[in-house]
């Protein structure tokens, strides 16, 4: 019951591999050596995710880079949504993928294959890519597609255990293609600019969310949420990172979006990098700040609460289709080292980051205080739709070691 | 027709900026762009987890150049 974001969730958030995305500045070579060990945690809105993540990168000759990753979520939920409509809930998710990057003089070619599965949902994506390096490797072009066919089964309690619904089993495909440049501007700053339409069909609802009514003025009732078969979405970013007058880098990023629901979104990034030098703790440091920000409208079926039951043809209350913004300030350090034993070993990081995400819903309120949590209701329920409005503030934590060879 | 002309100057103008334009940012100008803290996505496995974070919490996708994958929980 992890998953809920139905709408091409998976295929939308793929690593690429390396060279197709990464717009590093040094083209036309395949990405360096690595292995990463990861452990995070996500706390807010009353879910708490966390789970190991890990990620090798290998080259095999000159040509041919091939990368790894396993993932896991182990999710413990008891959301504002599902406190107003079921019991908390656990459940794990993992996810593999294996891709490779193959380097043909100026252009590299990438295929990779994600498998993720979790008790009510499978997914399985295939991706590849092509990128080019040109004008003196200023310039790098890449071209992506991805297709993901997605199984979605809606979980149920029989006698205390968990299990499929053996009635209820729906599908999704989703389909992604992008364009991408990158362009080294002057020895200092890199714009890189990327489009992308992504077209989801089949099941993009959630099977256990619904939509709430008016019944009367005070009373309020609830149905399944009704959504189109269909959905497509554009978007365009830009971004630049400039290397200050003493080595430090600031980069800004700009993505626009709008997709066939009525969403538009307006997503800009801000983030400084600062390594302290030999003169400050060995010049092993290096800090990371970064602001992110959102905002978006709402979908044009979305509401917080129908007038009436089966009021029109599509009826959503997810609040990520909600109108909101939100901003989320992050800090990383990272501690650099050499192991005079293991002359393999090229560079070790150690890394520890903290990110905090507040959202504020505009047209999202708390149901909690009409409906109450897990059946039971508040002492002094307000009236449907006189509820405050939702806030989500989130704590995510992350440390993870590095090793370069 | 237009299109067709359009086409036409166009790969023309390719084809000659293929042949002649000199990179202006020589390779042994790049020192800066070659630092490890100019990389866009300086540490994936990390950069993959926010963007789950991110791909979940907002009604946006696409287009972020970056990682990703993840649960996406209610």
């Amino acid at each position: 019951m992890a998953n809920k974001r139905l709408a091409g969730f998976v295929i939308t958030c793929l690593s690429l591999g390396g060279p197709l995305l990464s717009n590093d500045a040094l083209a036309g070579v395949l990405p360096e050596d690595r292995a990463d060990l990861l452990y995070f945690r996500y706390e807010g809105g009353g879910v708490t995710i966390s789970g190991p993540s890990m990620l090798v990168r290998k080259s095999i000759g000159e040509h041919v880079s091939v990368q790894a990753n396993y993932y896991i979520d182990m999710v413990s939920s008891a959301s504002v949504d599902v406190e107003t409509s079921a019991s908390p809930y656990e459940d794990e998710r993992t996810q593999s993928s294996l891709s490779a990057d193959f380097l043909f003089g100026k252009s590299t070619y990438s295929i990779g294959y994600v498998n993720s599965d979790e008790s009510d949902y499978q997914a399985k994506t295939l991706f590849m890519g092509v990128s080019h390096d040109m004008f003196g490797d200023l310039t790098t072009i890449s071209f992506n597609y991805k297709s993901g066919k997605n199984d979605v089964f809606r979980n149920v309690k029989i006698d205390d255990a968990k299990v499929n619904d053996p009635t209820f089993h729906e599908k999704m495909d989703s389909k992604s293609y992008s364009v991408g440049i990158s362009q080294i501007v002057t020895k200092n700053l890199i714009l890189s600019g990327q489009y992308e339409v992504v077209t989801d069909e089949g099941f993009l609802r959630s099977p256990y969310r619904s939509v709430r009514f008016f019944i009367d003025p005070f009373n309020q009732g609830r149905q399944d949420e009704i959504y189109p078969n269909t959905r497509s979405s554009n978007a365009a970013s830009i971004r630049a990172k400039y290397f200050l007058p003493y080595r430090a880098a600031v980069d800004t990023m700009y993505r626009f979006y709008t997709d066939t629901w009525g969403v538009v979104g307006h997503t800009a990034e801000l983030g400084y990098v600062h390594p302290l030098d030999n003169a400050h703790w060995g010049g092993n440091w290096i800090f990371e700040g970064r602001l992110h920000y959102y905002t978006q409208t709402k979908a044009d079926f979305y509401q917080d609460i129908f007038p009436r039951a089966d009021f029109a043809n599509f009826m959503a209350r997810d609040k990520e289709l909600a109108t909101y913004n939100a901003y989320t300030l992050g800090v990383n350090a990272t501690y650099e080292f050499k192991i005079e034993r293991f002359p393999w070993l090229t560079k070790g990081q150690l890394n520890l980051r903290y990110d905090h995400m507040t959202v504020n819903y505009d047209d999202f309120r708390d149901a909690r205080f009409s409906l109450g949590s897990f059946g039971t209701l508040p002492d002094e329920p307000f009236d449907p739709g006189t509820e405050p409005l939702y806030k989500l503030d989130a704590d995510m934590y992350q440390f993870f070691i590095s090793a370069f060879f | 027709m237009r299109t067709r002309g359009l086409l036409v100057l166009s790969l023309a103008v390719l084809s000659v900026g293929c042949s002649s334009i000199e990179p202006w940012v020589k390779p042994y100008d790049r020192e800066n762009l070659a630092d490890p803290i100019m990389a866009f996505t300086r540490a994936p496995i990390s950069q993959d987890f926010l963007d789950h974070v991110f791909e979940s919490r907002e009604g946006s996708r696409g287009a972020t150049g970056a990682g990703g994958g993840g649960c996406g929980c209610n």
